[in-house]
């Protein structure tokens, strides 16, 4: 869809903010401002659905009105991915925010895309049961934004990610299809996996209405311990040992950084017998590196990661290794800082995926400005040549977060051959490539 | 099929790949639902990706559908032969490429053998998770487009939860790559999609799977029950307790006569028999299985036995492992069905399949994955009596609408092939077909790749590249257009 010109653009909108006002209320539907900006881009309008019906329909009037559409729940990830390459409307699924059915006996939930991770888990503890997944900011994050980012933390050792968690889904399709995918219980393989499809999908293959989780049951007991070690390489051999043991342990994530010696953090659940017995084989295990009860909450690692003084002088990855690289990886890292001057933090969990800080250093004496935009050619320099070093060692690097003047930078890195399949995908599900174009892998 | 199409087959695969006798392709015209027989044109049983590709572009070109075939264990005739198409038999690409012990990944071709990924990496104690019943036989790559489960998935997930990345013959020929041996790779978790799809999004050629450690200790409580619904009762506290077991197995009293009858496990005759297993750091265990013995007892377990050996345990599996072959001693003909349910309706459809399978005056044998509520009911029958294979399948069929009606599945692990398509439409609205019939057409907009299978009613998929001409199946009067 070409860009309209401003009076066709103005004429589309009054006819089509009666034809909302008239499905949605115009109470939930309102101009956009600049805070609602997509990683620089801003819309026109923002409409919040009250149903999925009400989701679909609207979906459908923009699709065929030819308006790129943003999906959004709480927003706290929306930054993820590359900038739209158009955005007229913010399609707000936080009305959607009923936990429809926790069939407690059953270990399941199912819950409407706007529900916020926090609300579920509150209302999974009162039967002693949870969802096995530590997402960011879960006081905000909602299922159906958790779902499009793929988010996961630490208990992805022992849980899964969200693909192992969700089993059904119902979507939106841009036709205004409605449509639902896996089901109620955990086994099923009737037809194609949907949910998987579209988790991780960073919304642009259909607007995620409502999803059913697989639950688990909160730990009676729980035991956490650090291990310090002298130096990664030390680190990655006492991972990899503790990963080949027969130690049931639910999370394993080591810290590294430009100046401490690195740290990991290991959680058992279990009986009291059973952590006691896991503690002394993990002491052995470890040895000569040092255990010891951890101070701190462990949980929040990565989110205060995220908690930077700077956005415009910071930026943050994902990146996905092999275990065994651990070692190499983070000397990479701390040589890509080293080469462009930046400071490092980066916590990697024993899957191999991690989450890496960039930072400028403090400005020096001379110009700001000029010293602003040399910053931004580092951050750059560094995520470029760290990518291109993972890549060639058959790993990725996705980048989450980077300043917003920073000179262009591909969020996605390498799709591989597959790329025009999933061009085939997106085309079939949302021809007019109406939603969040441009956002993700390969320009789709 | 022309001669000079079948010429150029052979080129590619040599007279030892290529079966075109009709007394040789009669192997190949069912898989292990054998109330479907369709004969291929031909079996084509290449040894590498080359010659996959090589055969698949034939295909493409020449409009030929096509069935990927594996070790031909499935149970809802997903492997069974399309009228006028060929099968791809990936039996002889059986090589385990590649072990990594550091980073618990396997990379193997399809045709290699369940059983022998864990054979391979048993000695360092790693073991891969999936475990069909048929795990001695069947193959990775029908594993793969299946999603086969098994007793343990319970707690250790699906094949889709262990495989980690893909090469993929596309129906057209051309070769891509999904997932990979790293997490998170980026773009659509097509793999995802892939596992599952029942062999209609192309042919799996390598698969890089997840090998999981051995745990320290594996115990195995067998425990005798008035009932199912004793059983049932006992399964749900055990998870209303926190524990998640590494499986949970049910079976009744018919169902034990066959196992007793065939294999003589020793079971305890009883109305309900429950198979519950632990696994993990010994003294987690010890203390876990403490619990569920006392669950057990709590729900009027009559007999509760613990197996003091591996041989002993070995034994008690077998007796499950064999139930669907078993109950080929008691009954000369019977329908395996592969029903999923949430698992508090287990007395209310036990209830009901009892009262449905009464009115037949058929006899239901059932085995269950109690865990996750994956019913097993075997349908009883003679083929000799006029009429009673027609009740039967009216009768599975029946129970599966059970399932459905009880918010659960058609299949947990099975697959629903060709058995299950006019089931699918019952389970699902035709918007939820549609999306995924979409998502095929990307991947196979010719519809080549085990074209009739899944959908009740394939959908032609439009605007595709080249010149129109009808599509066999179109022509036929199976599929229509979008």
């Amino acid at each position: 869809m070409k860009a309209h010109t401003k009076s066709e653009s103005t004429v589309l909108h009054s006819a089509l903010r009666y034809k909302l006002a008239a499905l949605v209320g115009t109470e939930n539907v309102r101009p956009a401002s600049a805070a609602d900006a997509v990683a620089g881009v801003e819309s026109k309008l923002v409409v919040s659905p009250g149903t999925e019906t009400e989701i679909a329909e609207v979906l459908r009037l923009f699709n065929e009105a030819g308006f790129a559409v943003i999906p959004r729940g709480n927003g706290t990830k929306l930054g993820w991915g590359n900038p739209p390459s158009r955005a007229e409307i913010i399609l707000s699924t936080v009305r959607l925010n009923e936990i429809i059915e926790h069939a407690w006996a059953d270990l399941t939930v199912a819950a409407g895309a706007g529900c916020t991770i926090q609300q579920i888990q509150e209302t999974l503890t009162q039967h002693g049961q949870r969802l096995a997944l530590d997402p960011l900011w879960p006081e905000k994050a909602t299922v159906g934004g958790i779902l499009s980012t793929n988010d996961s933390g630490a208990l992805r050792l022992r849980f899964g990610a969200l693909r192992d968690l969700i089993i059904g889904v119902t979507l939106a399709l841009p036709d205004g299809t409605l449509a639902s995918s896996g089901g109620r219980v955990v086994k099923n393989v009737a037809g194609y996996d949907l949910p998987k499809l579209v988790t991780g999908a960073l919304g642009t293959l259909g607007i995620i209405t409502r999803a059913v989780f697989r639950l688990h049951p909160l730990p009676h007991h729980s035991r956490s311990l650090s291990i310090s070690t002298a130096q990664p390489k030390e680190t990655e051999k006492c991972v990899l040992a503790i990963q080949d043991s027969k130690l049931a342990h639910i999370f394993l994530q080591s810290h590294f950084s430009d100046e401490t010696s690195p740290v990991s953090d290991i959680l058992f659940e279990g009986t009291e017998a059973g952590l006691a017995a896991q503690e002394t084989q993990l002491r052995n295990l470890a040895a000569p590196a040092i255990v010891s009860e951890v101070p701190s909450p462990t949980w929040t690692a990565r989110e205060e990661l995220w908690n930077f003084p700077d956005p415009e002088s910071t930026a943050i990855a994902k990146i996905s290794i092999l275990p065994s690289n651990l070692a190499t990886t983070v000397q990479r890292i701390d040589g890509a800082a080293r080469v462009h001057h930046l400071r490092w933090k980066a916590l990697i969990y024993a899957t191999g995926l991690g989450w890496l800080r960039l930072e400028c250093q403090a400005p020096a004496k001379n110009d700001p400005a000029e010293r602003a935009r040399t910053a931004l050619v580092q951050l750059r320099g560094a995520l470029q040549l760290l990518r291109t070093e993972l890549e060639n060692q058959g790993s990725s690097l996705v980048a989450l977060h980077v300043p917003e003047k920073m000179p262009t930078f591909d969020a996605w890195g390498d799709p591989g051959d597959a790329l025009p399949l999933m061009k085939s995908v997106k085309h079939r599900l949302d021809p007019k490539n109406t939603l969040n174009p441009g956002r993700f892998v390969g320009g789709i | 099929m022309d001669a000079s199409t079948l010429k150029e087959f052979r080129a590619i695969v040599d007279d030892r790949g290529l079966i075109t006798s009709p007394e040789e392709l009669h192997t190949y015209e069912c898989d292990g639902l054998t109330n479907f027989r369709v004969m291929p044109r031909a079996v084509l049983l290449p040894i590498s990706v080359e010659q996959v590709r090589a055969i698949v572009r034939i295909c493409h070109r020449e409009r030929i559908p096509f069935v990927a075939r594996g070790s031909g264990t499935g149970l809802s005739g997903g492997a069974l032969p399309v009228h006028n198409g060929i099968v791809i038999s990936l039996a002889r690409m059986n090589r385990i490429l590649e072990i990594d012990f550091l980073n618990a990944r396997a990379v193997v071709e399809p045709g290699v053998i369940n059983l022998d990924v864990t054979g391979r990496v048993a000695p360092e104690e790693y073991f891969y998770a999936p475990d069909p019943s048929s795990q001695s036989v069947c193959s990775i790559g029908g594993n793969v487009a299946e999603n086969s489960g098994g007793a343990h998935c319970l707690k250790y997930g699906f094949t889709t939860t262990h495989v980690l990345g893909l090469e993929v013959v596309l129906p057209d020929g051309s070769l891509i790559h999904l997932g990979g041996k790293t997490l998170d790779t980026p773009g659509y978790d097509l793999s995802g999609v892939f596992v599952g799809s029942e062999g209609t999004l192309g042919i799996a050629t390598k698969i890089i799977l997840r090998i999981v450690k051995r745990p320290e200790c594996i115990r195995t409580l067998l425990a005798a029950f008035p009932s199912t619904n004793d059983a049932g009762a006992a399964v749900s506290g055990i998870i209303a307790a926190g524990m998640l077991p590494a499986a949970i197995e049910m079976m009744d009293n018919l169902a034990i006569q066959a196992a007793e009858a065939a294999v003589h496990p020793n079971y305890p005759n009883c109305g309900g028999l429950l198979l519950v297993e632990l696994d993990g750091p010994v003294a987690e265990v010890e203390s876990l299985m403490t619990h569920v013995d006392e669950i057990c007892r709590t729900h009027g377990a009559s007999e509760i036995r613990m197996a003091q050996s591996d041989a002993e345990r070995a034994l008690f599996w077998k007796g499950r492992k064999s139930a669907f072959a078993a109950v080929g001693r008691i009954s000369p003909n019977y329908i395996v069905q592969d029903g999923v349910i949430p698992r508090t309706a287990l007395p209310q459809v036990m209830g009901e399949i009892a009262r449905i399978s009464q009115e037949a005056g058929l006899r239901v044998a059932n085995v269950f994955h109690a865990g996750d509520g994956n019913l097993h009911p075997l349908v009883l029958y003679d083929r000799r009596i006029p009429g009673q294979e027609k009740a039967a399948e009216t009768l599975s069929f029946k129970i599966l609408e059970l399932c459905i009606a009880a918010g659960g599945s058609i299949t947990g692990e099975h697959g629903v092939g060709e058995e299950k398509k006019s089931m699918m439409s019952k389970m699902f609205a035709e918007p939820d077909l549609d999306t995924m019939q979409r998502v095929r057409c990307a991947f196979d907009p010719f519809l080549l790749s085990n074209p009739t299978k899944i959908f009740p009613r394939p959908r032609l998929c439009g605007e595709t590249p080249g010149e129109y001409a009808p599509h066999p199946l179109e022509t036929s009067g199976i599929a229509e257009r979008f």
